[in-house]
This record gives structure tokens, sequence and C-alpha cells, in this order.
């Protein structure tokens, strides 16, 4: 059993994804250190990639930014060495399929189970494709996380029961980035899922605000930000952890007060 | 495991993409055998874009090469220029029965996103389609012949601003609208059932080169040389003639610079297996699977994937991949054009480039048969540049 269970025992988890390495590694270990204090319940490491087809054009850049910056694999590795003798929070690395497969499934997998890594997301590879990186997470104690999507439809009892750790609900159709409005019905989806397992849902794509958070985290068990504290992250770079920081308890707190004003 | 080749191919995309391509594979399955479907899509292809395409005996190449009888597959005769309409026709042909009113594609040389605008002009569908902005430099012609077709041109300056930055922004394009839109992917790569769609509608290449070369010799080729990014017009060179083991099968892949240096897009040569676009297949990348930055004088080769069918060709030992240069492939531009008045686009020029090494070793009885998947026009601007000489179009 890995930590991810955790995430969802502090009332609505709040998710936040960041991108290894931007703007530094040293940033990027010091953010999930003071984003846990701030509230965050679990943490999202994105390991950049090249071409990243299923993100907007901040991750992309912030993609892009980390990958010039030097940033590998094994570096962001290290990283999570060193982090795991500071805190115990959840993690789970979100990356492309061809990262993984690159350094090899299995060598990739076990390493990452080795430094403490609990999950892996990889957006590219769909329910179809999932067994060749599946059978290694379970044998390593990692949970591949599973999404589905405004267009999954008949697909979500499927992917439901078999989704280990918590199920990625992608709130709207297209890329990551931040959105100005989300409409589609959240709450029916999270119920199909709920129908065929009782495993935790988290949304994500598209959320910035407060407002927001709250909104989304009455319908699931958490919310996931990512592009909003990229942004953060690539305005204010090396001395981003503050505001990033001050944004997480924010977001907290809204996800958190969902369920109060049920 | 779905639409494998070997290990290659596969469906590595997002979720929100998962019913777009299984709604395509079931639509594509209905229709594919439908005499309806079939009967209208052969007259589109007979009467709209002019095939058959001509099978051309080069007799002065031949004689200057002093070996084997070389024969053009003229493709680039098409309608639009290029063998790209063969399989367009098709897909927005079975996008129009999916009901679908609007068609996005990602193109290289622009190509496939003029054939993609001519079909949708025909058909009346919207049409929008993503091109690298390095590209749409270096094939202003097109861009603006996309443009007269009623479509939108987005320059992709993303990555390298080349062909795998618009693949990619033309993915991301349609997970934002699914319902009333159909991807037209120009190669025989992607997600299942992409490479598989493609191949079929390009194998009329084959079939015809097959049955106009038994009717003047008689007999099957011995090579046929096709120039491969993706691979669309070699698959469908290839095709009918995969369980003809007598048959060589030489795709010839862009190797820029050469394939000692970083500037190459030869996937087969330096490239290994990777998964990116929706595929498996060899990828040019890194040791930490970054995709490679890569290069080729041919923004339709400038890919650093190939599809999984060749892949699979490849590890088959069915096929054999060799580099041209960037330097070989202007020369056979130019050979092509002084020895037989035919000025090939800069993609198939690549082919022509390997048959001038291979044809002098063979015997005059033999047969190659060179697809020449595009006319040249739109490369006249930038193979100057390369000459040294700027020309205004």
């Amino acid at each position: 059993m890995n930590r991810i269970h955790r995430a969802f025992e502090h009332g609505k988890a709040f998710i936040p994804f960041i991108t290894c390495g931007d703007p530094s590694l040293e940033i990027t270990e010091q953010l999930v250190c003071e984003m846990e204090k701030a509230g965050a319940d679990l943490i999202e490491l994105g390991i950049p990639f090249s071409d990243p087809t299923a993100e907007g054009p901040v991750i992309q850049e912030a993609n892009l930014r980390a990958l010039t910056g030097g940033v590998t694999t094994d570096k962001i590795f290290e990283m999570v060495r060193r982090l795991r003798r500071k805190t115990d929070i959840p993690l789970v690395f979100m990356t492309y399929a061809n990262v993984v497969f690159s350094y090899g499934t299995e060598r990739f997998v076990q390493t990452a189970a080795e430094i403490g890594m609990d999950g892996l997301i990889l957006p590219d590879v769909p329910f179809e494709e999932k067994e060749e990186f599946d059978d290694i997470c379970a044998r390593h104690g990692m949970s591949l996380i599973s999404l589905i999507a405004p267009t999954s439809h008949q697909r979500i009892a499927r992917i439901a029961e078999k989704a280990e750790g918590f199920i990625y609900c992608v709130s709207s159709l297209g890329v990551t980035g931040v959105r100005s409005e989300i409409t589609t019905d959240i709450g029916a989806m999270v119920r199909l899922v709920k129908e065929n397992s009782d495993i935790p849902c988290a949304i994500g794509f598209g959320i910035s605000t407060p407002d927001q958070a709250r909104a989304m985290a009455r319908h699931a068990d958490g919310v996931i930000v990512g592009s909003a504290i990229v942004k953060i992250c690539k305005e204010y770079g090396e001395n981003c952890v503050p505001h990033v920081v001050e944004y997480v308890r924010s977001m907290k707190e809204a996800a958190v007060s969902a369920s109060e004003s049920v | 495991m779905n639409g494998r080749f070997g290990i290659h191919g596969g469906q590595y995309i997002p979720e929100t993409l998962m019913n777009a391509v299984l709604e395509l594979e079931e639509a594509y399955n209905r229709y594919k055998d439908d005499p309806d479907f079939n009967r209208e899509l052969t007259a589109l292809l007979n009467d709209y874009a002019g095939r058959p395409s001509r099978l051309y005996f080069a007799r002065r190449m031949t004689e200057d090469l002093g070996g084997a009888k070389i024969y053009l597959k003229r493709e680039d005769l098409n309608h639009t220029g290029a063998h790209k309409i063969n399989n367009v026709l098709g897909q927005v042909l079975l996008a129009k029965r999916m009901g679908k009113t609007r068609v996005i594609a990602e193109t290289g040389a622009g190509q496939h996103g003029v054939a993609t605008a001519t079909a949708a002009a025909l058909m009346d569908m919207e049409c929008e389609v993503f091109m690298g902005e390095e590209d749409t430099k270096r094939q202003a012609l097109n861009v603006y012949r996309m443009r007269l077709l009623g479509a939108q041109v987005h320059p992709v300056s993303t990555g390298t601003g080349t062909l795998k930055d618009a693949v990619s922004e033309t993915m991301r394009e349609w997970t934002k609208r699914i319902d009333d839109t159909h991807y037209v992917l120009g190669s025989v790569m992607g997600p299942h059932p992409f490479p598989t769609i493609v191949r079929d509608f390009q194998s009329v290449i084959s079939k015809e080169i097959k049955e106009q070369l038994l009717e003047r010799e008689g007999k099957l080729p011995d090579a046929v040389l096709a120039c491969v990014g993706g691979g669309s017009n070699a698959i469908g060179a290839f095709y009918h003639f995969i369980e003809d083991e007598q048959v060589r099968l030489i795709g010839c892949e862009a190797a820029g610079r050469g394939v000692n240096t970083a500037e190459t897009a030869a996937t087969i040569a330096t490239g290994r297996l990777g998964i990116f676009h929706g595929m498996k297949s060899y990828f040019c990348q890194d040791e930490y699977g970054q995709i490679a930055p890569v290069y080729s004088i041919s923004a339709g080769l400038d890919y650093p994937g190939i599809g999984p069918e060749h892949a699979y060709l490849y590890d088959k030992g069915r096929a054999e991949y060799v580099p041209v240069t960037d330097d070989e492939a202007v020369e056979a531009f130019e050979y092509l054009s002084k020895l037989e008045g035919i000025i090939p686009a800069i993609e198939s020029a690549h082919a022509v480039a390997h048959a001038r090494k291979l044809a002098p070793a063979m015997s005059k009885d033999q047969i190659i048969v060179i697809n020449i998947s595009g006319r040249g026009d739109k490369d006249c601007a930038a193979i100057a540049r390369y000459r040294g000489e700027d020309i205004h179009e």
C-alpha cells in the first residue's frame, strides 16, 4: 500500500501540480515542502517532456524551461531522494509514456518506487494501453492513475473498476490550462465512477480560482491545479515559493469549505 | 491488441480522444467494403484526382545510369500535385458519412494541407490546417494555396516549428473540439486506426504499379523505391508487393546533413523504439526519451518518427531503409529535371537519389520503380536558395 489514500483523509483534497526544474530543482524541492505545510494533500511532480501533447501553452513552456535548464529524469530521481528525508506527503509523477518507456519501464518504476514515489500519471496512456505499465506498477506498489474525460461516457465503468489510487477526472475538453468557465456535468461523471468503485475522484484541467475549487470540490473528493501554479512559478521565478504557498493555502481552504457549505 | 504491427502501433492518446478514434474505427469498418462508398470514392479518384496515375518509363535516366530499367510512378500528376489526395479524398468522404462538418489537418511541406483544403472545398466542409511556422516560411506558396481554397492556416511556433509540432498542435485542437470535427491525419502514423486507414487509401499506388508493369513488362519490379517521412507514399507503393518477397522494398529517409550529425531526420538509421504521437515505433530521441529536434531540407520528411507498419517491415527484414542527404536529394532534384523534364518534389528526390546509386549495379533486364510522390514546383524557391540564388515568388 502506498501513501495515496492518505491524501483523501483531510477533507476535500487539494492536489497541486508543478513541473520539476521550473525554475530549478532546488526550488521544486522547497515548493514541495512548503506546499505541504500550506495544506497540499498530494503533489503531482511533472517530469518535463519535449512534446507534451495534452498540455496547453503554460505547461508546455514550463517543460521547455526545465529541459533547457538541463533537468533530466535521473536528476529528478535524486531530488526526490533528498525530499523523502524531509517529507512523507503522497507524491506522484506526471509525465508522458516515452519518458518512462525510453528509460526502461521496469527500471523507471522500480527506481521511482525505491525513492518513495507513490504513483504515476501518463496522460497518453489510455485504458487500452495501460497493461504494459500497470503490471509493472502493481509489482512495485505504485498506482498507475486512470483518467476519465467528458467524452468517456460508457468507458467510465470499465475504467473505474480497474482504477488504482484515485481517478483523475478531466473537467473539460481540450488541453490543460486556465479556463474562465467549466461547463461539463462533473457530478454525473463522478456518479458514474462511484457506481462502480469507491475510489476517490479528483477533478483537474482549467481550475484556477478558489470559487472554482469550491464548486468542483462539491462534486468530488479533491481538486487538481496545474497551470495556475505554473504561471506563478513563471512570474516570480526563484522567488515564487511564498506566492505559491499563499495560493495553495487559499485553494485548500476553498476546497475544504465545499463540504461545509453542502 | 489494437492496431498492432508486430510490437508497433497502438493507441497512445489522451482518454479525451479515445471515443473519437473508436468511432472512427467503427465507421471505417462499416464503409471500407460498402459498395456505395467505394463507388463514390473511385469516381472522385478517377474524375477529380486524375487516377490512375501514369507509370512512365524513364528512358534517358535508364540510359544514363546504364543498369536497371527505371520506371517512374507519376503521383506528381495527381490533382493538387502529390499522392496526398488519395488518402484525403477517402478520409473526408468518410468524415462526411460520419456526419462531421469540420476537418483539421497537420501539414509539413503543405501538400497534405493543400489536399485537405481541396477536399474540404469540394465536399463543403470547414477546414483548418496546422503548419509549423518554419514550414510556412519555406513553403509560402502552399500556405497561399490553402487560404485560396478556403482553409484557415495556423502557424505553429512551439518546439522546432516543424511537422512534429504541427501534429502535436492538431492533436491538441482535436481534443478541444471532437463532436463535429474529424482529424485528417496525413501519414501512416498516429494512433490506430489511422496507420491502417491511410495505408489502405494509399495502397492504390502499388495496386496500379503492379497492373501497369505486368501489362508493360509482363513481370514484377525488382525494386520499389519511395521516400519515407511518416511513410504514406512509401507504404502505398510497397503494400501490394509485400507478399512478393522477390521485390526489394526500399524506403529513402531524409539524412539531412548526414546521419553522423545532429541535423538529420533519418529515423531508422538514428532512432530507437519509443512511444509518441499515439504510436509505438522508432523515433529520433535522446537517452531520456526527449524527442530530437530533427532536420531535413525537405519539410515533408522533417519528422522524428516513422509509421508503425514501416517499423514492422524493417524488424521483419521485409523492407530496407536507407539514408539520403540534403546534397544528394538536391542533386537528384536537378538531375531528374534536366534529364527527364520532370521536376520532382524534394521529398521524392530522395528516392531518385538512391535510384542513381542502385541502378548502375543492377542488370539491364532488371526493373526499378521510383514513386514520384509529388511535384517540385513548391520547392523551387528553397532549392534556389540552397544554391545561393534568391528568387522571389
